[in-house]
């Protein structure tokens, strides 16, 4: 294609904005309303999906070492532990620092086990994957000087369901939107085109190729995703900004942390456009496609 | 340059346009084509710029068969062959200069090719004083000299017009008639179907008179018969 042909498309591409004026403010105003909804679905799918991740992480192996053992016989077991398949971290607490950890939650009348503390040491443990956790935990609970393993078995796994699930939900609605964004954008460029049918008449009774008739509707569809995503893409920026510094900020939330914006937003923005522009072309083509072979 | 061979065309609702047609037409001639409405003229014209496809049966343009043609070649066939329609078919939102100009855009012709031939055709259609005005603001008779000079401009071998004084009064059918003649006489070969019988009878071509899907007449110099 020549150069010349190339600007020709280009200006042709928005001239036809302008001169449908109020068809591209219909279709520019779809593209913004669903991108809005997807942007602050996709906004809460992530974070609760981190929460999610937050949550599963914090499961952990609590391994007890037999209380007679010796030191030499922990320091094997922690051995052992650390190199079971699928353990990524193991932490030491001394028999003592348990006992403490005891008064300090249940209160000073434990403290009269301090003359003869009936705990063993403990080792914590965390898998490199959560979901592996009751298979390594059984592993464990084989070793010679295991006394006691325990990880909230029964309820780590309901857990793990129901995230889960969760996660397949948050999933299922964010394809379910983006279908609904596509099907609705791609239906409101439809109704231009089919305004303009005339025009594509005549472009291919003047001899005008398929590929001369397409591109300058494509490049429509660029534009109006472009435009459309502008103000989604403003308005997340700003409303997560503000989000972020004030959860984090002056809440300083111990309990659960925002996706941090920077790279959450770039990709989020980037997201946005693409599925803008995606669509924009795509309900152009598919709604030429239907005139050219008419 | 013409040659259609035992053309037959069904369309999917059963109706048949076009019952076995057989017809030559020579370089350069001038031929209407009438009949009555739904007799099939308007499919017999559309076969030809293939904007219809037969459903059995051969035509020819200049040696090149028409129904095997694929789709990706038919923009080149078109770009030999100018079309007139009898509502114009401008694009309301452009000019009359870029109306014209469009046609030869769409073959990528260079800007300055586009300025002198899209001057040449205004002149021969008489529009030069209104290149800028859009459609809505021309007469119908001048809209309809924007929508010949469109189809002339790309200087095509033959120019197809579908009743194109079916919206005029006489006086500017006469204007379009007269054009029309001077294209022929450049040589572009000109098919028109129409349902004017002062212009079929007072401007004598070759008549070719269609009914029920078959050609029932074929005259040199021939009359708008009283019987259509």
């Amino acid at each position: 294609m020549k150069s010349r042909t190339v600007r020709r498309h280009i200006r042709e591409s928005f001239k036809s904005l302008s001169r449908n004026g109020w068809m591209t403010f219909a279709s520019v105003s779809a593209v913004t309303v669903t991108l809005l909804l997807i942007g602050v679905f996709i906004v809460i799918m992530m974070n609760l999906n981190q929460l999610a991740d937050n949550i599963e992480n914090d499961v952990e192996i609590k391994v007890v070492a037999e209380p007679g053992a010796s030191q030499e016989e922990v320091q094997d077991l922690l051995k052992e532990v650390k190199e079971t398949p699928g353990v990524a971290e193991v932490k030491y607490s001394s028999r003592k620092q348990e006992l403490e950890r005891m008064i300090q939650s249940f209160g000073d009348e434990l403290a009269l086990y301090k003359q003869d503390n009936p705990l063993g040491d403990a080792l914590y443990v965390k898998a490199d994957d959560p979901k592996n956790t009751a298979s390594i935990a059984n592993e464990i609970a084989t070793y010679t000087y295991t006394f006691d393993v325990e990880y909230g078995e029964g309820k780590v796994e309901k857990l793990f369901n129901v995230l889960k699930i969760g996660r397949n939900i948050g999933l299922g609605l964010i394809l379910a939107l983006l279908f609904t964004a596509m099907f609705l954008i791609s239906n409101t460029i439809r109704l231009t085109i089919v305004a303009r049918r005339t025009e594509i008449d005549i472009m291919k009774l003047v001899g005008a190729t398929d590929s001369f008739v397409r591109i300058p509707f494509m490049l429509e569809g660029v534009w109006l995703g472009i435009f459309g995503a502008i103000l989604p893409m403003t308005l997340m920026t700003i409303f997560y900004s503000k989000l972020y510094d004030f959860w984090e900020g002056r809440l300083q939330n111990q309990l659960f942390h925002l996706l941090d914006p920077n790279p959450f937003l770039l990709q989020l923005n980037f997201l946005l456009l693409f599925v803008a522009v995606f669509i924009g072309v795509w309900g152009s083509f598919m709604s030429v496609r239907k005139f050219l072979k008419s | 340059m013409i040659v259609m061979k035992n053309v037959y065309k069904k369309y999917p609702n059963g109706v048949v346009a076009s019952n076995g047609i057989h017809v030559e037409i020579e370089k350069g001639e001038f031929v209407y084509v009438v009949g009555p409405s739904g007799a099939g003229k308007s499919t017999f014209i559309k076969m030809m710029y293939r904007e219809e496809v037969p459903s059995s049966g051969l035509i020819y343009f200049n040696n090149t068969e028409l129904t095997k043609m694929h789709r990706r070649d038919v923009p080149y066939l078109r770009r030999q062959i100018g079309v007139v329609f009898q509502d114009f078919k401008l694009l309301p939102k452009l000019t009359v200069y870029e109306n014209i100009a469009y046609a030869l855009e769409v073959i990528e012709e260079s800007p300055s090719v586009i300025r002198q031939k899209v001057t040449e055709v205004l002149k021969l259609v008489g529009l030069t004083k209104k290149t800028r005005m859009f459609p809505n603001e021309l007469s119908g008779g001048e809209q309809q000299r924007v929508s010949i000079a469109r189809s002339i401009v790309n200087q095509p071998k033959l120019v197809i017009a579908d009743e194109p004084t079916g919206n005029l009064d006489p006086e500017t059918s006469w204007e379009i008639m007269k054009i029309f003649e001077r294209i022929n006489a450049q040589g572009t070969t000109i098919i028109m179907a129409t349902h004017n019988k002062d212009i079929v009878d007072n401007q004598p071509h070759r008549v070719i008179q269609i009914e029920g899907g078959l050609i029932t007449r074929d005259e040199n110099e021939g009359e708008y018969s009283n019987e259509i």
